[in-house]
């Protein structure tokens, strides 16, 4: 009962300290769900992500139904979502409700500009550390450098570039046996 | 009646948008084109207020339109009705990873996948610098970047490079600060 509960609550941080979109999410998760209390490692969280760029829904859904369900099986996968989209729940209603002009609200634009340049701080030193757990040869350095250029310089489809990355997984491992070595 | 033609809407959309809260966007321009529930210029002011409160977009998204089509009933079940399809993946997929998790194959494609995401998450992180920093390299004679922005960045990498253990909300809160101070 009360890891349900400390994975609601988790969740609804999560969701609450969360600016922009999934990817904002990641440095909180790190922090939450991975150092502090180990539910699940850096790799399972790479796993995740890259799993719910290719499947329906929301990254930030996907990622908690994961995280959740391997805590406690299907209905914490449930719970971590409910968790998840609590805040948004709260706080979209207040605004809907009280509020039309929220977003033109001069000190709502201007705060909102910090909390994006604090962003891109955050996700670059996410990225820094995910980056010494995934990428560890020269076949994972390759994959890194061409999906970044292809989304970041080409916009390809993320599923696209996902979907490529994993036929490309197939052939190294098939590579690598070939030659007798360990598999990438 | 409504209610459960929105909860259909939303539904589909969750299970049809793959990839990322905004690919949820076209899905509501659909919606209101095909319903009076809300109309094409609310759902600009949706997407303004979704981008600056917390939360993943997609879901704010879910529930600022379920408000305006039904009030709070309608924004839980827009809400709800838009993950739904997520977890029913997700708890699918998950049980497949545990079925097969040790065999090759799947190794292989998740040897691949993780490089692939960091390199998208390194994408994603890119596109929120460009926001950040109002990078616009149009032209050479008026390319244009906010100095103020960068100097914020530079701040608060070195702050993070010596409190690594802070939270990363306090960098978010002082990104905030800093935005209202500096009237970014």
């Amino acid at each position: 009962m009360k890891e349900y509960l400390e994975l609601v609550i988790a969740f609804f941080k999560i969701g609450i300290m969360t600016f922009g979109g999934g990817y904002a999410m990641l440095p909180i998760i790190q922090r939450e769900v991975v150092e502090k209390k180990q539910w699940a490692t850096e790799e399972e969280i790479l796993n995740y992500y890259a799993i719910g760029q290719c499947t329906p829904g929301i990254i930030a859904v996907n990622t908690a139904t994961f995280i959740g369900n391997k805590r406690k099986g299907i209905p914490g996968g449930f719970l971590c979502t409910l968790g998840v989209v609590l805040p948004s729940l709260i706080i979209i209603s207040i605004i809907a409700a009280v509020l039309t002009n929220f977003a033109d609200i001069p000190a709502v634009q201007h705060a909102l500009a910090g909390i994006r340049v604090a962003v891109v701080v955050l996700v670059g030193a996410s990225v820094l550390k995910l980056h010494k757990s995934a990428v560890k040869n020269a076949f994972g350095w390759c994959v890194f450098v061409l999906t970044f250029l292809a989304s970041a310089i080409f916009g390809l489809s993320p599923v696209l570039v996902v979907l490529v990355a994993a036929v490309a997984g197939i052939l190294a491992g098939m590579v690598s046996r070939r030659k007798g070595g360990d598999p990438a | 009646m409504t209610l459960l033609l929105m909860c259909w809407e939303f539904f589909k959309a969750g299970l049809l948008s793959v990839g990322g809260g905004l690919a949820t966007l076209p899905f509501l321009y659909s919606m209101a084109d095909r319903y009076d529930w809300f109309t094409r210029s609310q759902l600009s002011d949706m997407i303004a207020v979704s981008e600056s409160t917390p939360g993943p977009m997609g879901v704010n998204m879910a529930t600022y339109a379920g408000y305006t089509t039904a009030g709070v009933p309608g924004a839980i079940l827009a809400t709800f009705s838009l993950v739904l399809p997520s977890i029913i993946v997700i708890l699918l997929v998950a049980r497949f990873l545990e079925k097969f998790q040790s065999s090759r194959a799947v190794q292989d494609v998740l040897g691949g996948l993780r490089p692939a995401s960091v390199g998208l998450i390194a994408a994603a992180g890119f596109g929120i610098l460009k926001i950040a920093l109002s990078i616009d390299l149009s032209g050479i004679w008026t390319a244009f970047m906010s100095w103020k922005a960068l100097g914020l960045m530079a701040v608060i990498g070195v702050l993070y490079h010596f409190k690594k253990k802070w939270h990363p909300i306090i960098f978010i809160g002082i990104g905030a600060a800093a935005g209202l101070v500096l009237g970014l």
